[in-house]
């Protein structure tokens, strides 16, 4: 499947009803939180994206977090980065991993660093921080440096 | 002449008994014959400095053993980060740090000096600190370059360790970012200054800064 940028725009408006964002070859997505692993799976079979290229998390304080996925389609360049607002203190989002199973530890970092549930994901345990931490999710705009002091 | 095999008077421990490493040590500590520190030299070395004439041989004792452990500290390998490249150039022939008698150990239990080369992360520092709690008396620390000594550039960091000094006792604190191999023989050098004043006590020595 060889899909240029703008097609894919135009495949994703049909589908979706979505206005894309097309700058060169990236096309970016807003998404509702309902339609995260719909659209992921439609990122993968139709417009070929096999390639998940990050999935993180923004926090944009008064107005929630914001969850982030960037994937690719290597064959022919389109990327497509899905974003959605789960809202104001709203910590759960739908998983990715049955779709790009890559997505299980960036799913486990995202909620190590932004306490995010992700539901449906079939190991969700820290993987960077220590069992031990306990200072909350450390790359929340929330958090502060304590200075804490461990051992003596 | 009839030789007798040794008799063992503690079973030796299976090591299949102990679930972890650290339960193992903890037998070892509070078993009756286990590794304790003994006051009874401590006592003799009193009793002969109370003697008269009896401190010539104290204190002379005492500056050969100080000599014997200055000129033979071994450093246990332990690199953190970039510092510890710069160490390890230490320890290489270009700036050869065996002239010192100083022989990097990969093993904690035969060393006398940690380099502490590099950020220490909180999920780190238990580590460092079962590492210099292995290393037998009497232990020095040397705190290489500005993440060891204060947590450096990545101070505000909310994984960083604010000074290696949070978690084991420093002796001698290198500056640098990181400190080139000169400013770790510097520090070297100093610290067998430290180690020349050492105590048959255990006592630290004051602080003997000259520069």
């Amino acid at each position: 499947m060889s899909l240029a940028p703008a097609a894919a725009a135009d495949l994703i408006r049909q589908t979706f009803g979505i206005e894309p964002r097309v700058e060169d070859r990236l096309v970016t997505v807003p998404l509702a939180r309902e339609q995260w692993p719909d659209f992921g799976r439609f990122a993968r079979e139709t417009l070929g994206c096999l390639y998940l290229n990050f999935l993180s998390a923004i926090d944009w304080k008064a107005e929630g977090i914001e969850v982030i996925c960037r994937v690719e389609n290597l064959a022919t360049g389109v990327a497509v980065m899905m974003r959605t607002k789960l809202g104001a203190g709203e910590l759960r989002c739908p998983t990715l991993v049955d779709v790009w199973a890559g997505a299980n530890w960036m799913e486990r970092e995202a909620f190590d660093m932004f306490g995010l549930t992700f539901d449906g994901h079939p190991d969700l345990r820290r993987l960077l921080l220590g069992d031990n931490w306990e200072l909350g999710p450390p790359l929340r705009k929330d958090f502060v440096d304590s200075g804490h002091v461990p051992y003596r | 002449m009839e030789v007798k095999p040794p008799v063992p008077q503690v079973p030796a421990p299976v090591w299949t008994e102990f679930k972890d490493l650290q339960e193992w040590e903890k037998y070892h500590q509070e078993r009756s014959d286990g590794d304790k520190t003994s006051n009874t030299l401590a006592a003799i070395a009193d009793s002969i400095h109370h003697m008269p004439g009896g401190w010539i041989v104290t204190t002379s004792t005492e500056k050969i053993f100080n000599w014997a452990r200055k000129s033979s500290i071994w450093p246990v390998t332990f690199g953190l980060a970039c510092c510890a490249i710069e160490m390890m150039a230490t320890f290489a022939s270009r700036f050869d740090v065996e002239r010192f008698g100083m022989v990097p150990w990969a093993s904690p239990r035969h060393s006398d000096l940690m380099i502490v080369s590099g950020t220490v992360t909180i999920k780190m520092a238990p580590m460092l600190k079962r590492i210099y709690e292995q290393m037998p008396d009497p232990k020095w620390v040397v705190s290489m370059g500005s993440c060891a000594n204060s947590g450096g550039p990545f101070r505000h960091g909310y994984h960083v360790v604010k000074g290696v000094d949070r978690v084991v006792p420093v002796d001698v604190y290198v500056p640098g970012c990181p400190p080139t191999p000169d400013s770790l023989m510097y520090g070297l050098l100093k610290l067998q200054e430290q180690v020349a004043e050492f105590q048959t006590t255990g006592k630290r020595a004051t602080a003997t800064t000259t520069a």
